[in-house]
C-alpha cells in the first residue's frame, strides 16, 4: 500500500516536530528516514503509524484517509527501538498476540506463528520467554509478531539502534532479504546514514522538523541539494562553504596540471581504506581516501610533501 | 522522577538480604582492625537492643500471656458470640473496601502515569493525604458529611440510608484510610514498565480494554498485591476513624480491633488479649506476605 | 470525591463559628495542653527515631547476623498490626502488670512509647534503600587519605543519608501527631496530662461538640502538613543545592 503524507506539522509544547512536511511512498518500497536526533522522523513515523495526531496536516495509506483513525485500526505494523515484548508471556504468545485480539480460531492462530517463526529462524524458541533471548532474538519476534497480522504497511522505528554491531550488520541484511520475500511496503527510521544506504531503496533526509531531501542513496550521495545533505550523508571536507569527498581528492607521483602541494600530516589504515590527513599550502587541512594498493603504489609516509588535485568544490546557495 | 516531597518515599518494600554481591564480599573479608571490629559490634548490639525493648519483647509478650494459663480460655473468648460477629464483621467491611481501592488505585495509578492533564501533581497529593490525617480526623470529617447533622445527612435521612453508626459508614472510613497503598505502590511500577509495550498492542489491533488486561495489567501485578496485602493490613487494623463513625454497638457495629478495646475496657483481660492475638497473626501473616512479595516486586521492576 | 468532601466540610464546620469561635475552641485550656503534649512528644519521638532509624537502617544493610532477615521484615510490624493491638502489647509489657517491673501506664511516657513504637518503620524504611545504594568506595577513599570513621560517618555518610532521614522524619511526624489508637488504652487519656490532640478531639465528637473537634483537628492538620511541606522544600533545595 502507497503512503502519502500531505503538509503535517506537529509541535510539542514549545519545540516543532515538524513543519508543514509530505512525502509519498510507493507500495512496496523499502523507504529509510534519515536525520539526527530531534529531525522529527521518528514523530513522523509514529503520526503514520496512529501513536500520534498531527496538529495539521493529512496521512492516507492505500488510498485511505487515516489521519484521525487510531493506530489500532489502521492495519499497520510498528517494530520499536527496544523491541517493546510482552514481557510476561511466551514468544510464541507474543508473536500470536494480534490474532489472538482478533479472535481467529486457535489452530490458524497456531499455524500462523509457527509459519512466522520459521521465516524470523526462532523456531524451537517458541516458549521461551523474551527475558532468555538475546537482542537480536528480540528484534526477529517483534518483527513476525508485527507481521502476524498482515499488516498494510511495516514501520520500524530504529529498530537496530540497540544492539551491538555485528548483530546489526546481519539483521540489515535480514531486513533486506525479508522485505524481498514479503513485499510489504516498509519505512524504517534511523541516524544511521550508512545503515540508511546499505537497506534501502529510498531516503528521506530530515533535519530540524523539515525535509531536507528525498530520493535514492546514489542521487543522494552524487546530488545532494544542500550542505546538510552532502556533510551527513557520506564523508566530506569542508573548506569554507565548499565541499569535497575525501576520495575525490586524486593524490598524484608528481606535480602536473593544477596541482597543489600538500604536507601528510598522519596516515591511517583502516583495513581496504587509508585516510591520509593532508595540510594544504594555505594551512587547511583536509583529508583524502585511498585504496590500500594506490597508497601503498605511491609510497605515502608521513611527513612528505605530495602532489595533490582537488576535485572542482561544490558550494551550494545559501 | 517526580518528587513530591516525603510522600514520593515511603511503603518501599523491605529490601530483601540486605547487600549487593560485591559489597558481601567486602564484608566477608572483614575487618582487619579489631577496634573496628568492636565498634561495630557495639552498633549491631545497640540496635537489636532497641529494637528488642521496643519491638520484640512486647510482641512476645501478648502471645505468652495470652496462652499463658492455657489454650481453652482463649478459645472460649475467642468463640464468644460478639468475639465472632467482630471478627466477620472485619471481614466484611475489608471485604469490601480492598477491593473498592484497588480498583480506585489501579485507575489513579493509570490516569498519573498514563494521562494528559494538568494538575497531575493536586491529584498526587490528594491520594497521599489520608498519610497525613489523623484517623480521628477521618472519622470527624465523615460525620461532618454523612451524619445526622451533616452536609448530606438531610437527604440521607429522607431516602433512609443510614451511613454513620451503621456499615456502610465504617466501609467508607476504611476506605479512606487504606486508600493510597494500591496507588502508591502501583505507580513506580507502572512508570518502569513504561507505554511501549501497549503501545505495541494497540498497533496490533487491541482496543483499550483488551491491552489494560492482556499487557498492562499482567506487567504491573506484583505492584498491585503487594498494594492489596498493605490495603488490608491497614483495613483490617484501622481503629480511631471507624471507632467514631461506628457508634461501637456491641454485636452489631463492632469490628475486631473496636471489640478489643471494649474488653478491656470491660476488664476482660483475656478476651482482649485473644482477640488481640487473632489481629497480631493476622499481620504476621500480612509481614509474611510482604516479604515474600518484595522479591517479586523488585525482580519485577528489575526486569 | 471520598476524600475531598469530607475535608471540606471539616474545613467548612470549624470555620462554621466564625474565626472568633475556632480561636475560643482552641485556647480552651485542655485543648491547648493536649495540642501542646502532641506537639512535643511527636517532635522528641521523631528526633529519636531519625537517630535509632538511621542507626538501624545502617545494622540491617552493612551488618550480617543470624536472624537478620527475620529482624528486617520485623520492622514493618507496627506497619501491620492494628493500633489498638500495639497499645495492648505494649501495656502488657510496660504497664501495670508487667514482668519487668516498668510501669509506664497513665504517664506522659507511655506516649512517647506507644509512638516510638508505631513510627519505627518510617525512618528505617526511607534511609535502607539510600544505605544499600550508598557507594562504599567514597568511604574506603576517605579511609585511605586517613579519616577516622567519626570522620567519615559526618562528612561522607550522614550528608548522603540525610535527605532520606528528612522524608523519614516528615513521614514520622505526621503520623505521630495523628496517633489514636494505640494510646487510647495506654495513656490513660487524662485530660492536661496524658491527653494529646487526637484523644481530645474523640472526647469532643463524643460529647457532640463538633465544631471544637474540628478546630483542634484542622490544627493537627495543619501541624502535620506544615512539616511535610517544608521538608519537601528543604529536601528540593538541598537537591539543587548540593548536586
Amino acid at each position: 500500500m502507497a503512503i502519502e503524507v500531505h503538509n503535517v506539522s506537529k509541535q510539542f509544547g514549545t519545540f516543532t516536530a515538524l513543519d508543514d512536511v509530505s512525502i509519498g511512498v510507493a507500495d512496496g518500497a523499502l523507504t529509510a528516514l534519515l536525520g539526527p536526533s530531534g529531525s522529527g522522523k521518528s514523530t513522523l513515523l509514529r503520526i503514520i503509524a496512529g501513536l500520534e495526531e498531527p496538529d495539521a496536516g493529512d496521512v492516507t495509506i492505500g488510498g485511505d484517509l487515516v489521519t484521525g483513525t487510531p493506530a489500532r485500526s489502521r492495519g499497520v505494523g510498528f517494530v520499536f527501538q527496544h523491541y517493546a515484548p510482552f514481557k510476561h508471556m511466551t514468544v510464541q504468545s507474543n508473536v500470536a498476540f494480534g490474532l489472538t485480539v482478533r479472535k481467529r480460531p486457535k489452530a490458524e492462530i497456531e499455524a500462523r506463528v509457527k509459519e512466522l517463526l520459521e521465516l524470523v529462524r526462532l523456531d524451537g524458541l517458541a516458549e521461551r520467554y523474551p527475558s532468555q533471548l538475546s537482542g537480536g532474538q528480540l528484534q526477529r519476534m517483534a518483527l513476525a509478531r508485527a507481521l502476524a497480522v498482515q499488516p498494510k504497511v511495516l514501520l520500524l522505528d530504529e529498530p537496530f539502534g540497540a544492539l551491538d554491531a555485528q548483530v546489526r550488520g546481519e539483521l540489515r541484511e535480514w531486513l533486506r532479504r525479508l522485505h524481498d520475500e514479503i513485499h510489504v511496503t516498509t519505512i524504517f527510521v534511523t541516524h544511521d546514514q550508512e545503515e540508511a544506504m546499505e537497506v534501502a531503496e529510498q531516503i528521506v533526509v530530515m533535519n530540524g522538523g523539515r525535509i531536507e531531501q528525498a530520493g535514492t542513496p546514489r542521487e543522494l550521495y552524487e546530488s545532494p541539494r544542500n550542505e546538510f545533505v552532502m556533510s551527513f550523508i557520506g564523508p566530506v571536507n569542508r573548506l569554507g562553504n565548499a565541499y569535497v569527498r575525501p576520495h575525490d581528492i586524486q593524490i598524484l607521483p608528481e606535480a602536473g596540471g593544477n596541482t597543489i602541494e600538500a604536507l601528510v600530516q598522519r596516515i591511517v589504515h583502516l583495513g581496504f581504506e587509508v585516510r591520509v590527513e593532508l595540510t594544504l599550502p594555505d594551512g587547511r587541512e583536509v583529508w583524502a581516501q585511498v585504496t590500500r594498493a594506490s597508497a601503498q603504489e605511491l609510497e605515502l609516509a608521513e611527513g612528505q610533501i605530495l602532489a595533490v588535485r582537488l576535485p572542482p568544490p561544490r558550494v551550494f546557495a545559501s | 522522577m517526580s518528587s513530591s516531597g516525603p510522600s514520593a518515599i515511603s511503603l518501599s518494600p523491605a529490601p530483601a538480604g540486605g547487600l549487593l554481591p560485591s559489597q558481601r564480599e567486602r564484608e566477608a573479608r572483614g575487618t582487619s582492625d579489631g577496634a573496628a571490629r568492636a565498634r561495630k559490634l557495639g552498633v549491631r548490639v545497640v540496635a537489636l537492643a532497641y529494637l528488642a525493648v521496643l519491638l520484640i519483647a512486647p510482641v512476645g509478650m501478648i502471645f505468652y500471656r495470652t496462652f499463658e494459663h492455657g489454650l481453652a480460655p482463649v478459645w472460649s473468648a475467642v468463640s464468644a458470640p460478639n468475639a465472632q460477629n467482630a471478627f466477620w464483621l472485619s471481614l466484611e467491611i475489608v471485604a469490601i473496601a480492598v477491593p473498592l481501592n484497588t480498583v480506585f488505585g489501579i485507575g489513579m495509578a493509570l490516569l498519573l502515569e498514563r494521562g494528559r492533564f494538568r494538575g497531575k501533581a493536586a491529584l498526587g497529593m490528594l491520594i497521599d493525604l489520608p498519610f497525613a490525617i489523623s484517623p480521628v480526623v477521618v472519622g470527624l470529617a465523615l460525620v461532618l458529611v454523612y451524619g445526622k447533622t451533616g452536609w448530606f445527612g438531610d437527604w440521607l435521612a429522607q431516602n433512609g440510608i443510614q451511613v454513620i453508626f451503621s456499615v456502610p459508614g465504617m466501609v467508607l472510613a476504611t476506605a479512606v484510610v487504606s486508600l493510597p497503598f494500591v496507588a502508591r505502590e502501583t505507580i513506580p511500577v507502572l512508570r518502569e514498565l513504561g507505554s511501549d509495550a501497549e503501545q505495541a498492542a494497540a498497533t496490533l489491533g487491541a482496543s483499550g480494554w483488551q491491552t489494560f488486561w492482556r499487557v498492562t495489567l499482567p506487567g504491573i501485578r506484583w505492584g498491585v498485591v503487594y498494594g492489596v496485602v498493605l490495603t488490608t493490613a491497614r483495613a483490617l487494623g484501622e481503629f480511631g476513624a471507624v471507632s467514631i463513625v461506628s457508634g461501637r454497638i456491641e454485636g452489631q457495629t463492632q469490628t475486631l480491633p473496636l471489640y478489643v478495646q471494649d474488653r478491656f475496657e470491660n476488664f476482660d483481660i483475656t478476651g482482649a488479649y485473644a482477640a488481640a492475638v487473632v489481629l497480631a497473626l493476622l499481620a504476621l501473616a500480612t509481614l509474611l506476605a510482604m516479604n515474600l512479595l518484595t522479591r517479586r516486586t523488585r525482580g519485577q521492576v528489575a526486569s | 470525591m471520598l476524600v475531598l468532601l469530607p475535608v471540606a466540610a471539616l474545613l467548612a464546620k470549624s470555620g462554621s463559628g466564625g474565626t472568633s469561635a475556632f480561636w475560643r475552641e482552641v485556647s480552651n485550656p485542655e485543648a491547648l495542653a493536649a495540642i501542646k503534649l502532641t506537639l512535643v512528644v511527636s517532635l522528641i519521638v521523631v528526633s529519636v527515631n531519625a537517630v535509632f532509624g538511621t542507626l538501624i537502617a545502617w545494622v540491617l544493610v552493612r551488618d550480617e547476623f543470624p536472624g537478620k532477615r527475620i529482624v528486617n521484615a520485623l520492622i514493618d510490624l507496627p506497619f501491620a498490626l492494628p493500633t489498638i493491638v500495639a497499645g495492648v502489647v505494649l501495656l502488657a509489657l510496660y504497664g501495670k502488670s508487667s514482668p519487668v517491673g516498668v510501669d509506664v501506664a497513665f504517664t506522659r511516657a507511655s506516649i512517647a512509647l506507644a509512638l516510638l513504637f508505631v513510627t519505627l518503620p518510617f525512618v528505617v524504611r526511607s534511609v535502607q534503600p539510600v544505605v544499600l545504594e550508598l557507594d562504599r568506595s567514597m568511604e574506603e577513599a576517605a579511609a585511605s587519605l586517613g579519616a577516622g570513621p567519626l570522620i567519615v560517618l559526618r562528612r561522607i555518610v550522614l550528608p548522603s543519608l540525610t535527605p532520606a532521614i528528612v522524608s523519614g522524619v516528615a513521614l514520622s511526624f505526621a503520623r505521630a501527631v495523628g496517633e489514636f489508637g494505640s494510646l487510647v488504652l495506654i495513656t490513660g487519656n487524662l485530660p492536661f496530662k496524658t491527653e494529646v490532640g487526637s484523644v481530645y478531639v474523640f472526647g469532643q465528637i463524643q460529647n457532640e461538640n463538633l465544631p471544637a473537634a474540628a478546630a483542634v483537628s484542622i490544627v493537627l492538620l495543619l501541624a502535620a502538613l506544615l512539616v511535610l511541606a517544608a521538608l519537601g522544600l528543604v529536601s528540593r533545595w538541598r537537591s539543587r543545592h548540593v548536586l
